[in-house]
């Protein structure tokens, strides 16, 4: 077995997430509760392979039914948000009520929904 | 079939689950990283856990009146049925990991083969295990292969374990009495069947791991009829304490 390169990406992001301390590389770890549901992030687990990671995030997180599936992805190659995108990422532009569904009256014949 | 040969031959079977599930606990609280510290609790867990169902089987079939507890906590190193394999202290993490993975691949085959038990509550028990096993393999062989095929540090602690326990895992494969009794009834397997298969799977993954098997020609055998080393009477005398100290305490 070989150890798998660091997953690689591009521009400071990399830098930031290598954990600071002598810890194994971290991965996130998303478990699908049942069946046809989405896998929900669930946290972080240590490891220096996939598989190993696959193996803790299953002893950490997964260990009493909680799951039918388990994704573990590197935390470097995540790209996120920082608190200065919360304007421009995240109003609502309340300004603009046509982009809301409410904005728009349901016909009167329709009554599925 | 006498009774007697199927108690024994459970208290075998739970035994060596005991012993080794009470050895992996020791780590608990210092395993080398969080994790892993985690893992070998869990796993711990499951041996214990199938040595429980193990033993109150055996209590039952005994009718003495002798339930898991009084089987685990009240019996001495002498009445004591496990391999030696699985007593000896746990070492450093390699030596813990060497040894999972000799006994977890010998369980694997010998609880697959426990499903076709004539006893259907053994075949149950089997059938839960099997699914633990399976995990306990693939967690012990890829830290066998991580390992062996890492540091010349870990491939030296990884080889010296492998060493040192060799000439103890024959014991897991020798059959008397007792088990040519159970098998007779359909009630047990014979370990010696289980050896060609264990030793493929053992040899695939130490190959992978840049490991080798000493040259040994003499397989130590002992814990089946009792005769145990030193360490399983101060493993016991540990685990036994709270529970003779206070005998029938309920929390």
């Amino acid at each position: 077995m070989t150890m798998p390169d660091q997953p690689k990406t591009n521009g400071n992001a990399v830098a930031a997430a290598t954990p600071p301390d002598s810890q194994w590389p971290l991965w996130e770890v998303f478990l699908q509760p049942p069946k046809g549901a989405a896998h929900e992030h669930a946290g972080s687990v240590h490891a220096t392979t996939a598989e190993q990671a696959l193996q803790n995030a299953r002893d950490v997180y997964a260990r009493r039914g909680e799951a039918v599936s388990i994704w573990v992805v590197p935390s470097v190659v995540i790209t996120a948000s920082t608190p200065d995108d919360m304007g421009p990422f995240f109003d609502p532009g309340n300004d603009k009520p046509y982009r809301h569904p409410q904005f728009y009256k349901v016909p009167q014949g329709v009554r599925v929904f | 079939m006498t009774a007697p040969a199927f108690f024994d031959y459970l208290v075998r079977l739970g035994d060596d689950r005991l012993v080794l599930g009470h050895r992996l606990s020791e780590w608990c609280g210092h395993g080398p990283i969080l994790e892993e510290d985690i893992a070998l609790a869990n796993v711990a867990l499951d041996l214990v856990g199938e040595a429980t169902l193990l033993l109150k089987l055996a209590g039952e079939t005994e009718g003495k009146d002798r339930d898991q507890d009084a089987l685990a906590y009240f019996r001495d190193a002498t009445d004591y049925r496990n391999a030696l394999l699985v007593e000896f202290p746990k070492g450093d993490f390699a030596f813990t990991i060497v040894r999972q993975f000799f006994f977890s691949v010998f369980s694997l085959l010998q609880m697959q083969a426990l499903q076709q038990s004539n006893n259907a509550e053994l075949a149950g028990i089997a059938a839960k295990a099997v699914k633990e096993a399976k995990y306990h393999v693939r967690h012990s062989a890829q830290w066998v292969v991580t390992l062996g095929d890492g540091t010349p540090d870990s491939h030296a602690r990884a080889q010296r374990a492998v060493d040192e326990l060799w000439r103890y895992t024959g014991e897991l494969f020798m059959a008397d009495d007792v088990e040519a009794d159970v098998v007779a009834a359909g009630l047990g397997v014979d370990p010696s069947t289980l050896e060609t298969a264990w030793r493929a799977q053992v040899d695939d993954i130490l190959r992978r791991a840049t490991l080798t098997v000493p040259a040994v020609n003499y397989m130590q055998r002992g814990g089946r009829a009792g005769k145990h080393t030193e360490h399983l009477g101060h493993m016991l005398s540990e685990m036994q304490i709270v529970a003779r100290s206070h005998p029938g305490a309920s929390w």
